[in-house]
């Protein structure tokens, strides 16, 4: 356990440390430049093995598989590439029950610039719901060891995906 | 082993799929890919904990069999992928040459056609690519066509004693799969994670 002196105090040192305290070492990722300080950070550290990919479909494909072989696991992306899952998701992590955990940086909302990107962001919580995954926002600093480190143990205690999205409010957002 | 597409023996997925799981005696995992991949699998024995039968998420076999043998480096695995599938993830190729899997072989059953939708062709059979070639060109240079039953016994035999990934082409012909997988996955989750979590 850290002491109240050096608690991590980003979201991405908190979303690190509640990846590590729920053993989950595998990431896997399609690179995002919100998620960079996070991935900076999983890289630098030897608990994870961390590699990018080709298409988030793919990862997903990776994850499911250590997962079922006993190495937890968990997929980042940008919101774009959530919307390309549909189809992997709901025939493979869901249809087999396998704890899949991602983690979405949330872009296409609070000042987003490219029209693409707003409207395909409206399409990430109805897919997600559609197909009864949990998944919560993180908007607050205060909030988020808490939202991250539930949110990930009930995955795997109930052995169903979930996703935890990354909002502007607490990232900053793209600048 | 065969570098080009000359001079390929047609072989049968089923015969070819049989003989590949007759052969496995340490609990190594094969994963199955969407229809006649896993449909074959499930022929060649229904009883083994170590195959996993996907269901729909076309072209991810060699991405699951990947996180598994990432998972578990001591435990040899095998995906069992459609050229169809295959080239609806290409990029997986690159990922695991990137990641220098040594204990993971994929094996390309090359019909050339969409089998279980009606037998259209692909793009990449009327173009004459060449998937093994691909597969080099992404980095992993252990990947070869199988010219006969021999050589594919022959490159299973070294993908299970030597370091990979491993890429073994097979030009197959276009029989559909004569035993279809029960739709079960929790099932088929279950015990495949049973089978996983028994020593190597």
């Amino acid at each position: 356990m850290t002491s109240a002196e050096d608690a991590p105090v980003t979201w991405h040192a908190i979303l690190r440390q509640a990846l590590k305290d729920n053993d989950v070492r595998l990431v896997t990722y399609v690179p995002d430049n919100v998620l960079r300080p996070l991935l900076d950070g999983i890289h630098a550290d030897p608990f994870f093995t961390a590699f990018p990919c080709a298409r988030e479909e793919e990862a997903v494909g990776i994850v499911t598989g250590a997962t079922m072989a006993g190495m937890r696991g968990v997929v980042m992306m940008q919101t774009s590439g959530f919307a390309t899952l549909p189809n992997a998701l709901a025939s493979l992590p869901v249809a087999f029950q396998v704890p899949v955990l991602m983690v979405v940086s949330e872009r296409g909302t609070m000042g987003e610039f490219n029209p693409g990107q707003a409207i395909v962001c409206r399409t990430m919580r109805p897919i997600l719901d559609s197909m009864g995954i949990e998944h919560h926002t993180m908007t607050r600093l205060d909030e988020a060891a808490f939202m991250a480190d539930r949110t990930i143990r009930q995955a795997f205690a109930t052995r169903w995906p979930a996703c935890l999205i990354i909002s502007p409010l607490l990232s900053g957002g793209r600048k | 082993m065969t570098d080009t597409t000359d001079n390929l023996h047609v072989m049968n997925r089923a015969a070819l799929t049989k003989r590949l799981v007759a052969g496995l005696k340490n609990r190594e995992a094969v994963i199955g890919g969407i229809g006649n991949s896993n449909w074959d699998l499930w022929g060649a024995d229904k009883t083994r904990g170590e195959n996993f039968y996907m269901l729909g998420s076309m072209g991810l076999a060699a991405p699951i069999a990947m996180g598994v043998a990432l998972a578990q480096p001591k435990r040899r695995v095998f995906a069992l992928e459609g050229d169809g599938s295959l080239l609806m993830q290409l990029g997986c190729l690159s990922t695991i040459a990137a990641q220098a899997v040594k204990n993971l072989c994929v094996v390309v059953w090359d019909n050339g056609i969409y089998q279980i939708t009606g037998g259209q062709g692909t793009p990449a059979a009327a173009a004459r690519t060449d998937i093994v070639a691909i597969a080099r060109a992404s980095g992993i240079a252990n990947a070869a066509w199988a010219a006969d039953e021999a050589e594919f016994d022959a490159l299973v035999a070294k993908a299970l004693t030597t370091d990979g990934p491993h890429v073994i082409g097979v030009k197959i012909d276009q029989e559909p799969g004569r035993n279809q997988t029960d739709r079960d996955p929790i099932r088929f989750r279950e015990s495949f994670m049973r089978a996983m979590a028994l020593p190597v």
